[in-house]
C-alpha cells in the first residue's frame, strides 16, 4: 500500500513531500494536497501559540484508519501522503500535510477532503492556544481548543 | 483496571491515569459511572458526549461495549487537530 504517514514534531518540506508522490509516478493524472497551518485568530482571540497533545499508541492507528477507508470509497486513490505535527507551534506554522494521487481529478479532490474531515473527527489530537489576553494585567493565558459543531457536520456530506 | 487521561481532562483530573476497582469485564457505561463517582468534582468533562473513550486505541461510540482486563481504556475530550 502506498500509505506514507508520520506524527512528527518538526516541521515538513511540502516541496520534498510533493517530489515524492511526483517520483516514478507515471499512472497518476491528479496530485491534490491540503495544508492546515496555525492562524492568527480563533474563537474571536488573538492567537500566540499553539500546543498540540495527542496520544502516541493510538494516533497513527486512527490516521491508518482513516486512510484504509478512503482507499474503500476510492479505489482510484494511488498515493497518500499525511504528515500531522505535534508539540509547540507558533503562529503560520504549518500544522498538517495531506496529499494523495489518482489516475483522476474527482477521486484525488474527494479523498482528500474525507480524509481531513475525518481527521478532524477521529484523530486523538488536542490543541492547547495561548492567547493574547484582553484583561488589565496583559498577561498570556492558555485555554483547549473547542471541538466545533461543523466539523462535526462535515462528516454528513460522507 | 486502569484509565488513560489525555489533554483537558488529564489536566482537569491532575493525573494522567486512575485505576478503578471495578470487576471485568465491564461495560463503559460501568467505567463511566465509577470514573464520575471517582472525581464528583468533574463530571461534567466526564459525562457520555464530553468524554470520548478509546479501547485498545480505537474509538468506541456504545456505552454498551465490553472491557476486558488485557484492554487498554482511555477517556479523552472530543478532538482537534487538523
Amino acid at each position: 500500500m502506498n500509505d506514507f504517514i508520520r506524527v512528527q514534531e518538526a516541521d515538513f518540506d511540502i516541496n520534498a513531500e510533493y517530489q515524492a508522490m511526483r517520483d516514478n509516478n507515471r499512472e497518476d493524472g491528479a496530485i491534490v494536497f491540503f495544508v492546515g497551518q496555525v492562524r492568527e485568530m480563533n474563537q474571536g482571540s488573538e492567537v500566540t501559540g499553539l500546543y498540540l497533545e495527542h496520544y502516541p499508541a493510538m494516533t497513527e492507528k486512527s490516521l491508518q484508519s482513516i486512510v484504509a477507508e478512503a482507499r474503500g470509497r476510492w479505489p482510484l486513490l494511488n498515493r497518500v501522503r499525511l504528515i500531522h505535527r505535534v508539540g509547540q507551534l507558533h503562529i503560520s506554522d504549518q500544522i498538517v500535510f495531506v496529499a494523495v494521487s489518482s489516475s483522476h481529478r474527482e477521486a484525488a479532490f474527494e479523498a482528500c477532503h474525507f480524509i481531513m474531515d475525518f481527521l478532524k473527527n477521529r484523530a486523538p489530537f488536542w490543541k492547547k492556544e495561548t492567547i493574547a489576553y484582553s484583561g488589565l494585567d496583559g498577561k498570556k493565558s492558555d485555554r483547549w481548543v473547542e471541538a466545533l459543531q461543523k466539523d462535526k457536520d462535515a462528516l454528513d456530506k460522507w | 483496571m486502569k484509565v488513560l487521561f489525555f489533554a483537558q481532562l488529564r489536566e482537569r483530573l491532575n493525573c494522567d491515569s486512575t485505576e478503578l476497582n471495578i470487576e471485568l469485564p465491564a461495560r463503559v457505561n460501568e467505567i463511566r459511572e465509577a470514573l464520575l463517582a471517582r472525581f464528583p468534582d468533574h463530571t461534567d468533562l466526564l459525562q457520555s458526549g464530553r468524554a470520548l473513550v478509546a479501547i485498545n486505541q480505537e474509538l468506541i461510540n456504545n456505552e454498551a461495549a465490553e472491557v476486558t482486563a488485557s484492554d487498554e481504556v482511555a477517556f479523552f475530550p472530543p478532538v482537534t487537530g487538523g
